[in-house]
């Protein structure tokens, strides 16, 4: 049955690329769509058995590499973080795949579509039921190329082509720090298999490392090195760049990759490497520094955008952030509930966004919407939980978890603690804000392109089912699951899958804190409401007259802080630059220039025409051959051999 | 099965099928096409024989299989061939390669067909002895007598600047192998022998083995090619015929390589730790320095052989990391890099042979007219990245891996390359694949044929079949790279005594 959960994509993958020509786009979509509903449905039965029958199991399917005291093998990892996961990546994606055949139903190249989907599912599945760093790393990459294709799916968008590009490379610079991560792991515990590496992982403490020529605390190089794999694929401060771009995939895309799973898979691999991370509170003093630091930082850029999907992409970006901020806390459990609850809603917004723009005939800019809700009332119902949802509205999915992320923030011994809740804190306002302003610039006021107005229509059915599905579990997911992943069922739940030190009685600490941290970001989301109302429904020209008020930092949070065009000026100009004077100067002048040409000058000077004869470089090399072996034997009979 | 002298067969079978081309008279159309099919027939033979090989090859032995030893030219240097773990793959990587060379210049060469297919086979016989030569003499015999067909390649059926490229290869390898047939003539004055086994047991002294270690360096550098004497490369790609582009990346310069682990490791292994460091960071400037260059470049053809050199660099490092996942990795690597950068060459023959032109700018958005095309160099592209999965993966981990166990420092820069390979790989992608398909010229190209699918159906194969199940490979090399492994350690180990006893 594991097999089936994580081939079956594969499967499906194969027949649509192979024969999607063959069988037609029709038949592609049948056959992906149904495998993925088989692998969710087995998904969810590993769940229970798993999660509730502790019954973990590992899989071995044959080896891929033994060299030297080097083993890695395929092998499947069913424990309870990995079942978690399976669910999540299980169900959003088989929803995702019903959703496009609706969303893609008039796009050509469909089969396409619908194969690249299945491989980054399979890609997926198998970073989640890795048994081994290298495995994690193939599952890490195989979705990295998943994304890479899908971005880029409408290939004659040069905005796309870049955006993919981009995608791809930035998060190569993750995968760097992330493969130095796995050598370190190797070089200290001898294995890269997670149960010989977690067996090893109590005798790291107080050993050190050479690294890069000084002697370092091991656990906390190696777990700050799979850290930067992590903040790549989660688009974390400093490598977020390539998420808003990625925007430029068709929209069930970003339900899926850049939102629900393939972003989320950083903060599982701290999860999972829970045991490395234990040991080094640096390493979680930093993972919290960038956590909350993106909460906030994604927050404040998402204030001012336009663009729908840009939106909610940078507010994934900043849910990112809580989690991490929860795995800094030491309280790996609830960054997983937030993970969870998370794929729900932020899966649910952007199918409704999908919905949106699928009425608005492929328009994103808000600014060309307003007043929907008349035309798509089941979509605006979708969207009003998945709001609700993510501003942490009482009893909904997010309440929950992101409360929880916050409290454990508060209570955690890290030494960003108190920062690490402000942030958070800060930024439930502003999740609050955007959340709504992009609710009531979309569904309310006056609409202001009237033509697409009037042709707006509600979604097919193959669209809003997933919709009411993902809306059902952002309602209830919350409190359905409180218990197993923050209250007293986490030790129960998750066993072995995720360690805690002696030391870190987080889940424990946090619900004690005082009532008025309890109540603060609930506080907040009032807050972030009240003005969103104020700004876009109640007083509508105050936005721009605020906009107008501070130019300087509109700009800058249009702008997105600058970042790409820092990292333009930083990076990609000079290596260009670089590149073109190694080749110019460094190979052309330097190299050539006194070597092979600057010797064939002064050849040219002495012999004159004769070298242009074409064949003349083979006599000449025959010639120097014949004069060596010449040589060779001269000098053996004079050895007198 | 042993009695007969398979290894000589395989070498020196190509050569009865040139002679079968030479003997077909006339210049026509049809002995064209006779000779065609005659070289395409001969490859297709080779490589079946030598897949013959596999089955009675035990890996696990030690020294040399399917020996052969006759006497020639006296007491100096004999007939000596036979394979071990570390040549045998290289053996099977020729025999498999030619005739996807000889099929790729089906319909793109039509000037002296003849020749070409009689220098093709000759080459195939000259590359196949530099493999299994046991003997120093008939080691450099069939090393340097390779370069002549080669250059008959790239001079006769190669591009309008071909004389310059050939005019540059020809410098830079007369240097090295001067170099090295001193180092030949003096190993030979000291040992008494030129034979490879008992040179390989026989440990030079340490002042002697710098020299000598130097003088293979220079022509195996140069083979390699490692930085700075790598600019012949990218001019004898451009220039090459694709076929002659698909053999030069994908075995000559499996040379250099395969004689580092060869002769430098095991003969002179105090020389190879002495020097270890300078190798280091001649690979890390290659890797990151190519890699940039890459990223520049306005040639397809070009780019690709950039990263060749950048992925040789990977190569180098592995070998001097002299621990197991290095070599292996190494061993791997080259192998690899063997077919795919094979593969990728082939791809840029695809579409130079429609188009008869290589700038990138000409280009775009071909996947409009060429989907089979676009995914089969997709699938290759990330195979030159080293996506997991794929067999440049292996390869480049396992070297990196090493590295890092020996000089972090030396892990940390190769591992850049990891980005920048993306970068330019995937720049290069968007720029010929991507886009709208908006020039005039391409408005009518044509996808592949059944003769391209042919091509690269196998490729892709074994492309992905090595990426996720490497086992085959890496249990060949196992053995004798260990052997390898020992012997640098057992030195390794005497200098150490030797050093902590002088204090």
């Amino acid at each position: 049955m594991y097999q089936a959960i994580v081939f079956l994509p594969l499967a499906g993958f194969l027949i649509a690329a192979l024969f999607g020509r063959a069988i037609g786009a029709r038949a592609s979509e049948v056959v992906t769509t149904t495998f993925l509903f088989i692998a969710c449905l087995f998904a969810w039965i590993t769940f229970v058995s798993v999660g509730f029958d502790d019954h973990d199991a590992r899989v071995h399917l044959f080896e891929w590499m033994d060299v030297g005291g080097l083993k890695v093998d395929w092998a499947l990892r069913i424990d309870s973080l990995t079942a978690v996961m399976l669910i999540v990546v299980t169900t959003v994606s088989s929803l995702v795949h019903l959703y496009s055949m609706g969303y893609m139903h008039e796009d050509p190249s469909r089969q396409r579509f619908f194969s690249y989907l299945s491989l980054f599912t399979f890609a997926m599945l198998m970073l989640v039921t890795a048994d081994n760093l290298v495995q994690l790393f193939f599952g890490w990459e195989g979705v990295g190329l998943a994304s890479y294709l899908l971005i880029g799916f409408w290939y004659e968008k040069p905005s796309a082509n870049a955006a993919a590009m981009k995608a791809f490379v930035v998060n190569r610079v993750g995968d760097f720090g992330f493969m130095l991560g796995i050598f370190a792991t190797f070089v200290m515990t001898g294995s890269v298999a997670f149960d010989q590496v977690f067996a090893a992982a109590p005798s790291l403490v107080g050993k050190t490392i050479n690294f890069l020529g000084h002697h370092w605390d091991a656990p906390t190089v190696i777990a700050l090195l799979l850290f930067v794999g992590a903040m790549g694929k989660s688009a974390q401060l400093l490598l977020h760049t390539w998420l808003p771009d990625a925007m430029e995939g068709p929209t069930p895309v970003s339900a899926l990759i850049h939102a629900a799973t393939m972003v989320t898979a950083g903060v599982f691999m701290v999860a999972r490497m829970s045991p490395i991370f234990e040991l080094s509170q640096t390493a979680l003093d930093v993972v919290m520094l960038i956590g909350a630091t993106t909460a906030f930082f994604a927050a404040t850029i998402a204030l001012v955008q336009n663009d729908i999907k840009k939106v909610i992409a940078y507010s994934t970006c900043s849910q990112l952030g809580y989690m991490f901020t929860a795995m800094g806390a030491g309280a790996y459990s609830v960054g997983m509930f937030h993970l969870l609850t998370h794929a729900c809603f932020k899966a649910l917004l952007f199918l409704c966004a999908g919905s949106v723009i699928n009425a608005m005939h492929h328009e994103q800019d808000m600014r060309h919407m307003g007043g929907l809700y008349k035309k798509v009332p089941f979509t605006y119902a979708m969207m009003l939980i998945g709001t609700l949802a993510i501003t942490g509205f009482p009893f909904t999915a997010g309440y929950y978890s992101k409360d929880a992320i916050i409290e454990s923030a508060y209570a955690s011994h890290n030494a960003f603690a108190l920062y690490g809740w402000a942030m958070t804190v800060l930024a439930a306002a502003l999740t609050s804000f955007y959340s709504w302003r992009l609710v009531f610039m979309t569904f309310h006021g006056k609409p202001h392109d009237q033509h697409h107005y009037d042709h707006a229509h509600e979604s097919p059915l193959v669209m809003t089912i997933p919709l009411g599905v993902l809306g059902a579990g952002s309602l209830i997911a919350g409190f359905a699951l409180y218990n197993e992943f923050v209250g007293e069922g986490v030790g129960e739940f998750f066993r072995k899958s995720i360690f805690m030190g002696a030391e870190n009685h987080i889940l424990h600490a946090m619900h004690q804190i005082p009532e008025l941290i309890v109540l603060a970001p609930t506080a907040m989301m009032v807050v972030g409401f009240l003005i969103a109302y104020w700004f876009y429904v109640a007083n509508p020209r105050l936005p721009v007259a605020l906009a107008n008020a501070l130019p300087g930092l509109y700009k800058f949070l249009l702008n997105k802080w600058y970042f790409d065009e820092l990292y333009d000026a930083l990076f990609v100009k000079p290596a260009m630059r670089l590149g073109r004077l190694l080749w110019k100067q460094g190979d052309g002048t330097i190299i050539d220039g006194f070597g092979p040409d600057g010797v064939s000058a002064r050849v040219l000077d002495v012999t004159g025409r004769v070298v242009r004869l074409q064949t003349g470089y083979l006599y000449h090399y025959a010639f120097v051959m014949l004069i060596g072996v010449a040589a060779l034997l001269t000098w053996f009979m004079f050895s007198g051999v | 099965m042993t009695d007969w002298p398979i290894l000589s067969v395989v070498t020196f079978l190509p050569l009865v099928g040139a002679l079968f081309i030479l003997v077909v008279r006339g210049d026509d159309e049809v002995s064209a096409r006779n000779a065609r099919w005659v070289a395409l027939w001969t490859t297709l033979v080779t490589f079946v024989v030598s897949l013959l090989l596999l089955p009675g090859f035990d890996p696990a032995a030690p020294g040399f299989q399917f020996v052969e030893k006759k006497a020639w030219l006296g007491d100096i240097a004999a007939y000596h061939m036979g394979v071990d773990g570390i040549s045998l793959p290289f053996v099977i990587l020729t025999t498999f390669l030619m005739p996807f060379a000889i099929l790729a210049s089906w319909e793109s060469v039509h000037k002296r067909v003849k020749e070409y297919m009689i220098a093709f086979l000759v080459l195939e016989t000259f590359m196949i002895g530099t493999f299994c030569a046991l003997d120093l003499v008939l080691f450099y015999f069939f090393f340097e007598a390779g370069l002549i067909p080669m250059f008959l390649i790239i001079g006769i059926w190669g591009g309008p600047r071909r004389i310059y490229a050939s005019f540059k290869f020809f410098l830079y390898t007369l240097l090295g192998s001067v170099l090295m047939m001193l180092a030949i003539m003096a190993m030979y004055w000291q040992a008494g022998t030129t034979d490879v086994p008992q040179l390989m047991a026989y440990g030079f002294p340490s002042g002697m083995q710098t020299w000598l270690w130097l003088a293979f360096f220079a022509s195996f550098a140069v083979k390699m090619p490692m930085w700075p004497v790598h600019t012949w490369l990218p001019d004898a790609h451009v220039e090459a015929p694709t076929a002659g582009s698909v053999i030069l990346a994908g075995i000559m310069l499996k040379m250099g390589g395969y004689g580092f682990i060869r002769y430098s490791l095991p003969m002179f292994p105090e020389a190879s730790h002495y020097f270890a460091p300078m190798m280091f960071a001649l690979s890390v400037v290659a890797i990151i320095y190519t890699s940039l260059v890459a990223l520049v470049q306005e040639d397809i053809k070009k780019l690709i052989a950039y990263s060749s050199i950048a992925h040789m660099g990977f190569v180098t490092m592995g070998i001097f990391t002299m621990n197991e996942q290095g070599l292996q990795g190494a061993m791997f690597l080259m192998i690899s890099h063997g077919f795919v950068s094979g593969a990728l060459f082939l791809c840029v023959g695809v579409i130079y042979d429609r188009m008869h032109t290589r700038e990138i700018a000409a280009y775009g958005g071909l996947v409009k007219r060429m989907p089979l095309y676009a995914t089969v160099m997709m699938i290759f592209t990330m195979a030159n990245i080293g996506l997991p999965g794929t067999s440049g993966f292996v390869g480049e981990f396992l070297t990196m891996l090493a590295a890092f166990e020996v000089n972090t420092w030396v892990a940390f820069l190769a591992a850049t390359g990891v980005i920048l390979s993306a970068s330019y790989a995937l720049y290069l992608y968007w720029r010929v694949i991507f886009g709208k398909l908006e020039k005039d010229s391409l408005k009518n190209i044509l996808d592949l044929s059944p003769r391209e699918v042919t091509i690269m159906v196998p490729l892709v194969v074994i492309t992905i079949l090595f990426g996720v199940w490497p086992a085959p490979i890496l249990d060949m090399t196992s053995h004798a790279v260990n052997a390898v492994v020992a012997r640098t350690d057992q030195v390794a180990g005497a200098v150490k005594t030797a050093f902590l006893l002088t204090f």
